[in-house]
């Protein structure tokens, strides 16, 4: 049997190790073909066809070449085990597996003997080496000159030492010839030279380290002298020290004298203008296509939630434009930014910090740098902001440079690490200035600025009490000019930066609401003082900037107020007035604080309802209504002219204020809407009174003044500008929805009236042109559109007579209800199959192992026999021999 | 008797003292018939210059007459004339009886003038007065009960004073409410609604082409007040009590007073009204007319003049018409297409833009109307949503995808797959009237495409619903109807916002920003 095993197993090899041999596969007596109970249509089995001969062969050759390797090995050979902690673990970080094993080793230390030692710190280390001795700093030099003396491998050197002087003869032909023609050097002499050199030149190299050392410990020293003035931690070892203080003076010097140092050192390069406006269009463009997203409105939520969410591959760059960073632009805490070219310019003087604070590798002196660095620069824009263009105005703006300085010095004497934050938001807030005064046109004389700044400085204190309630801010601003106005804003605003004390954020988030209620007083002055209040814009922008919810609420509340006011006189009279500059001037500058063209904006949206709400109520029964009508108009043409919103109130005024010029307003063949009737008492408020008015007209701006009052006189003259500004408006609107499906519907009315009623021929010229262009822009026919169908679908697939599907089990039966039960039934079901596999295996191991160990038995035996055959054959023949000799003997 | 009259009057002009003479003169006279001359004295007082006075009298007139015609010594019957009295051959008693009689009639002659004095205080006393006068008459009638069934009523009284009321010239709005405590009765309410009728066609016919505003004014207010309780058939609540034949009385059944009031307003509506009393009457037509009449199909006539007249007045005709169609069985030619008529850009900015909606609403609920009457309704309503605010539009946009949902063949509106990509024009003609020929059905909703892009965010989302197709469930938009441009502005700033996003342009002046308007055509000098 175990001959034919043999023989099987043989062929069997054979089979497997020519993999070419198909006749072995279609060898009837070698296939062995599984029985399959039911022939199931399109199911493939692997196993229908089986060779078993083969596949005992591959498996035995599999054991041989592992289990029986061992099996050799066994008892006999060494092997290294890793025994490092978690080495071939890859769940565990670098990170992660070198703490462990440090907690290990530490571990182990700790257990064998420091159980009972309390007193011994241990050692901190880096690279090895240990930390306190590289603090201590002693010993630098030694360690340098060895290293140096070490890593000495010149060019020259190798060259001379090695390869058989190649160099040294080279340098004699080269070099040496001019010098010393006529007596060329020994080789002995050659090298003596050299040894002289080297020792030269390392004495040099000794004494010029034992310079740097004394002038660093001199500056050690003298940075210990000063270094307690500037900080209030002082360090435990130099607590002592504290009594030999230097004088202020000194310490002024001192100061300086570092920070032109400072300035010495290299910092990064500066940008060009070049790059510097492509950061400036980069910002730009990603707060564009931010706004334009909130325009759309659809993505509002998703763009809140994304903004928490950081891709894991993202290398923060600020490529995605999915992005948000609206967060550079709100106010928070003391870290974040007013704006991003602050925040950057900001960065940048970090970036300096950091380079410097690797140079010096101290702490302490860090710190000190940092506040030294910003006061000097706080100092600059100080004075650039406080003297605006003055840059050579000479004693007063240098005194006040002076006490800014003392101002700034005392404020660094008792306070650390805050303020300096401070002087960086407030440093942050001076740049953002500066842009601002930069901007401006030099609308008003230079000397004339200068005058009355100067002016303005003599009688200005340079703090301010933050107003409490809003007559305290009237009382601070009254009597003041409004340039002065926004000198004391200013000044008050830098006094009580939040970031100064505890209580300032709440301070100016009122001084805002004080500000917009005193604007509002300013509107509603006879005349309204305009002036002052387009000087307090910027004023109110940053503030605004600064505290973005408080201005919101501030904002809302007023907005609010308007519209409550003007439904209840709504109720009571059932007309109301039109709203007054006040409100006009209001939604000016929420139009300037706030996006007008957000899809939903907690503070713009409600100013859109009032404005629709002012242009379909009030009534117009004067000049003055019209012209706030106007106004309204306008800021309603300039709150879409971005997100080109329809606004159908907008239209209907300008159509009834159209309708307000047209002198015969019987048999109209338009209808105007509300507020304005076909006929009423005041519908002739447009028509001119004098012909020949338009003569003598010009175009020029409307005051706003005229919404308080019309003078009496050159009435038609107003009527003429009323008119062309209205016409232009209409102009704006045609160009701005003619791309709406119903545009011709739209201006149809418009159109009709401007073409059948308008009494063109009395109107100046640019009026009529106005006119006609107008005419042009609106077609005569509304223009074609294609039916409107739904948005295409996705097809909802038919329902297919699909088959029953049944989840198919590893095991038989359908068992258990619930998910877990089946998991796990499935994992019992598998581990059963598992073992018994595993239990066949290892069954199949002992019986190869066995056979083995038989075969190494029979094979040891076999030899045996043969020995012992061997043995007997020679003691035969030897027997023989001696028999033959004794028979021989014998005969 | 004249000679006492003057002497003491204007001696005493104290305080106190005309209190103490008016008392002493009404006890006087109640307690002897030998005082009864000082009976002048108090009535000289009712004429007196001083409100107070004329009220303190007012009150003791009222004392003493009431008094007396308890004691039945006011004469009744037909009254002889006071300069016969001496000649005829009467009694003392008589004689006593004749002379207080006439000095009631001019009491109450002087409180009817006193009606119209110009002192709220003096009107008032003036009408309780008289109104006790009424009671006090018909408890014991100074006429005698002899033919009709008004026997005990003082009507002759209440029409003067009814007269008085119903001033030509004078509001006398106050006055009424005042009366219309008095108006709960149902006797009283009776007498003065059949006075009323009389007294309006009276004054209007003689005054048939001088506009009376006040007078009207007047009724309306006094009509406005009049509300006949529903509780049952028979009226329980009187100023005097009839004890006999009380089925046979009128005044008891609650069809004769809804007949009288019915016939009071009817006669108030024939004649012509301006279009301010049109609306009042209008807005009160349906809640508080119209169930109390016996036949409110009676106003037809009165109501599709009023829906001819157009405007506001038309649309608040149409709830009196709702009404009567609905619940009269009324039919009404052409109802359709006059309210098709009717559809105007003003209605979006009327008072009763709530109440129009709301009926319209109900008018279009019915799935029987046919799909191009549907879809000229829709039409109109996009065309006219171009010109409206977005208080309107937020209940008209819900409102014509309720429409749309209601008539599946009007989807052809905002879906016409068969003609896609075909450009054409809007076949739509907005002035025809008739909706039949206005060619809807082939139009498409291209208005409320255009309203996609509203500055309003909620009706910017209302608008983009057409472009999915529509969901089964009607949208409820009873609650928006009275919603009032403060409203959604409270809207929006009570919604929580996590951020508020800020302008990145900062400003630097006031007329100075990257997409200016206003600066161009305006200067702050």
């Amino acid at each position: 049997m175990r001959k034919q095993q043999k023989f099987s197993r043989g062929l069997s090899d054979k089979v497997r190790k020519s993999k070419a041999a198909p006749e072995i596969q279609k060898n009837p007596f070698e296939v062995k073909i599984n029985r399959k109970k039911f022939d199931v249509l399109g199911r493939k089995s692997k196993h229908d066809v089986g060779l078993p001969g083969v596949s005992r062969s591959k498996a035995i050759q599999k054991r041989k070449e592992t289990l029986l390797k061992e099996f050799r090995l066994k008892d006999k050979s060494n092997k290294f085990i890793d025994r490092r902690f978690g080495e071939y673990d890859n769940k565990i970080t670098p990170e992660e597996k070198i703490l462990q094993r440090f907690t290990l080793e530490r571990q182990r230390t700790h257990d064998k003997k420091d159980m009972y030692n309390l007193n011994e710190e241990e050692e901190l280390t880096h690279y090895g080496q240990s930390l306190a001795e590289m603090e201590k700093m002693t010993d630098v030099i030694d360690s340098d000159s060895d290293s140096e003396e070490k890593g000495l491998l010149s060019a020259e050197l190798t060259a001379t030492h090695f390869g058989g002087g190649g160099g040294l003869l080279k340098k004699k032909s080269g070099g040496d010839e001019d010098e010393e023609q006529h007596k060329p050097k020994s080789r002995q002499e050659l090298i003596e030279e050299l040894i002289i050199k080297s020792k030269q030149e390392k004495r040099e190299r000794q004494t010029q380290k034992e310079e740097a050392q004394e002038l660093t410990e001199k500056l050690d020293q003298e940075w210990k002298s000063i270094q307690n003035l500037l900080s209030h931690k002082t360090p435990k070892a130099e607590s002592k020290d504290d009594t030999d203080k230097p004088k202020l003076d000194q310490y002024d010097m001192m100061v300086r004298e570092l920070g032109f140092e400072m300035k010495a050192q290299p910092s990064e390069k500066l940008k060009s203008a070049e790059e510097l406006t492509r950061e400036e269009r980069e910002r730009l463009q990603k707060l564009e296509a931010d706004r334009l997203k909130r325009m759309m409105g659809d993505t509002e939520e998703e763009s809140v939630q994304t903004s928490t969410h950081i891709s894991a591959d993202d290398i923060n760059d600020g490529f995605i434009l999915d992005k948000d960073d609206r967060k550079t632009l709100a106010y928070k805490e003391k870290t974040s930014k007013f704006t991003p070219g602050c925040q950057k310019s900001i960065q940048q003087d970090r970036k300096t910090n950091d380079g410097r604070w690797n140079i010096k590798g101290n702490e302490e002196e860090k710190e000190d740098e940092d506040g030294d660095d910003d006061e000097e620069e706080g100092e600059e824009e100080e004075g650039d902001d406080a003297a605006e263009d003055d840059a050579d105005d000479d004693a007063e703006g240098e005194e006040d440079e002076e006490e800014e300085d003392d101002d700034e010095d005392d404020e660094d004497d008792h306070c650390d690490l805050q303020s300096d934050e401070g002087d960086e938001d407030e440093e942050g807030q001076g740049a953002e200035e500066e842009q601002v005064s930069a901007k401006e046109p030099p609308a008003v004389s230079e000397e004339q600025k200068k005058a009355t700044q100067e002016a303005a400085r003599a009688e200005l204190p340079f703090t301010f009490k933050a107003p409490e309630c809003y007559s305290d801010l009237k009382c601070l601003l009254q009597d003041h000019s409004s340039q002065q106005q926004r000198l004391i804003l200013d000044r008050t605003v830098k006094c009580h930066h939040p970031s100064l004390a505890v209580g300032n954020k709440a301070k100016l988030q009122k001084l805002f609401g004080f500000l917009m209620e005193y604007v509002g007083e300013l509107a509603t002055q006879n005349p309204p003082d305009l002036r002052t209040i387009n000087a307090l814009i910027p004023q109110i922008c940053s503030l605004c900037q600064m505290f973005p919810e408080a201005a919101c609420k501030a904002v809302q509340t007023l907005l609010s107020d308007g519209g409550h006011s003007m439904e209840e006189t709504l109720e009571v009279k059932g007309r109301a007035p039109m709203p007054d500059l006040d409100m006009l001037v209001l939604l000016k500058i929420t139009a300037q604080l706030f996006p007008t063209s957000d899809f939903r904006h907690p503070v713009t949206t409600p100013a859109f309802i009032y404005i629709s709400q002012a242009l379909t109520k009030c009534v117009v029964s004067s000049l003055e209504d019209v012209c706030k009508g106007l106004i309204l108009c306008c800021l309603a043409l300039e709150f879409v002219s971005l997100s080109q919103r329809f606004f159908p109130e907008l239209l209907n005024f300008l159509l009834g204020l159209l309708h307000l010029t047209v002198s015969n307003k019987h048999n109209t063949d338009y209808t105007v809407v509300a507020p304005f009737r076909r006929q009423e008492r005041n519908c002739d408020l447009l028509v001119l009174k004098d012909p020949n008015a338009s003569l003598s007209w010009n175009r020029k701006p409307i005051s706003l003044r005229t919404a308080h009052r019309i003078p009496a006189e050159e009435r038609d003259h107003y009527r003429l500008s009323v008119t062309d500004s209205c016409l232009d408006l209409v102009k704006r609107c045609t160009s701005l929805y003619k791309d709406l499906p119903s545009y011709g519907h739209i201006f149809q009315p418009i159109r009709t009236l401007l073409l059948k009623h308008f009494p063109v021929s009395s109107y100046p010229a640019p009026t009529q042109d106005l006119h006609r262009e107008i005419l042009e822009a609106i077609p005569e026919e509304p223009s074609q559109q294609a039916p409107l169908v739904f948005k295409k679908k996705k097809p909802i697939p038919l329902k297919l007579f699909a088959p029953k599907v049944v989840q198919i089990l590893d095991y038989g039966k359908k068992r258990g209800n619930t998910k877990e039960e089946k998991e796990r039934e499935r994992l019992k079901h598998k581990y059963k199959r598992e073992f018994k596999g595993a239990l066949r295996e290892i069954r199949k191991d002992t019986r190869f192992l066995a056979q083995e160990k038989l075969g190494d038995i029979m094979r040891r035996d076999a030899e045996r026999k043969r020995k012992v055959k061997e043995l007997y054959g020679s003691l035969a023949t030897q027997e023989g021999e001696w028999k033959a000799l004794k028979r021989k003997k014998r005969k | 008797m004249a000679p006492s009259t003057d002497s003491n009057v204007k001696e005493e002009n104290s305080q106190g003292s005309y209190k103490k003479d008016i008392n002493t003169k009404t006890d006087h006279v109640l307690q002897s018939k030998k005082h009864a001359n000082d009976i002048f004295d108090v009535i000289e007082y009712l004429q007196s210059e001083k409100d107070k006075q004329i009220i303190f009298a007012s009150n003791a007139c009222r004392k003493i007459f009431c008094e007396l015609s308890d004691r039945g010594d006011l004469y009744v019957g037909d009254l002889p004339e006071e300069d016969d009295l001496m000649s005829g051959d009467r009694s003392g008693e008589e004689k006593y009886r004749i002379f207080m009689r006439h000095r009631y009639n001019s009491c109450v002659e002087i409180l009817l003038e006193n009606i119209g004095h110009e002192s709220f205080q003096v009107k008032e006393t003036s009408l309780c007065t008289l109104m006790k006068f009424v009671a006090a008459e018909a408890k014991h009638p100074l006429q005698n009960p002899d033919s009709s069934e008004h026997f005990c009523f003082p009507r002759e009284l209440l029409r003067n004073l009814v007269e008085r009321l119903l001033s030509e010239k004078e509001d006398m709005s106050l006055l009424i409410s005042r009366f219309q405590e008095f108006l709960e009765m149902d006797d009283v309410r009776y007498y003065v609604m059949s006075s009323v009728r009389d007294n309006i066609y009276k004054v209007m016919s003689r005054k048939k082409k001088a506009e009376i505003p006040v007078y009207k004014n007047n009724v309306f207010t006094l009509l406005s007040n009049i509300n006949i309780p529903t509780q049952g058939p028979k009226m329980k609540k009187f100023l005097v009590r009839q004890d006999y034949r009380l089925d046979e009385w009128k005044v008891a059944k609650l069809k004769e007073h809804k007949r009288a009031f019915e016939q009071m307003w009817l006669m108030f509506l024939k004649f012509k009204l301006p279009s301010f009393m049109y609306k009042k009457i209008l807005v009160i037509l349906h809640e508080s007319i119209m169930p109390q009449m016996s036949d409110p199909t009676l106003l037809i006539d009165f109501l599709s003049a009023a829906y001819d007249i157009g405007g506001a007045i038309s649309l608040l005709a149409l709830n009196g018409l709702f009404v009567l169609i609905h619940q009269h069985n009324l039919d009404y030619p052409d109802f359709y297409k006059k309210l098709y008529g009717l559809l105007d850009p003003s209605i979006f900015h009327v008072k009763y833009r709530a109440r129009f909606f709301h009926l319209v609403n109900i008018f279009l609920s019915s799935t029987h109307l046919p799909a191009y009457l549907v879809a000229a309704f829709v039409k109109r309503f996009a065309r006219l949503s171009l010109t409206a605010p977005p208080t309107a539009l937020l209940i008209l946009l819900p409102f014509i995808c309720n429409l749309i949902r209601r008539h599946p063949s009007c989807r052809i509106l905002i879906h016409r797959p068969s003609a896609a990509e075909e450009p054409c024009d809007d076949p739509y003609v907005m002035e025809e009237e008739d909706p039949a020929q206005c060619h809807a059905l082939e139009s498409s909703l291209w208005e409320i495409k255009t309203l996609q892009t509203h500055y309003h965010p909620d009706v910017a989302k209302a608008a983009l619903t057409i472009n999915e197709p529509l969901t089964e469930q009607e949208e409820d938009i009873s609650e928006l109807l009275e919603l009032s441009a403060f409203e959604v502005m409270e809207r929006e700033l009570k919604a929580e916002s996590k951020t508020i996003p800020l302008e990145f342009d900062t400003a630097t002046e006031l007329l100075k920003s990257s997409r200016e308007v206003l600066g161009v055509h305006f200067s702050l000098e």
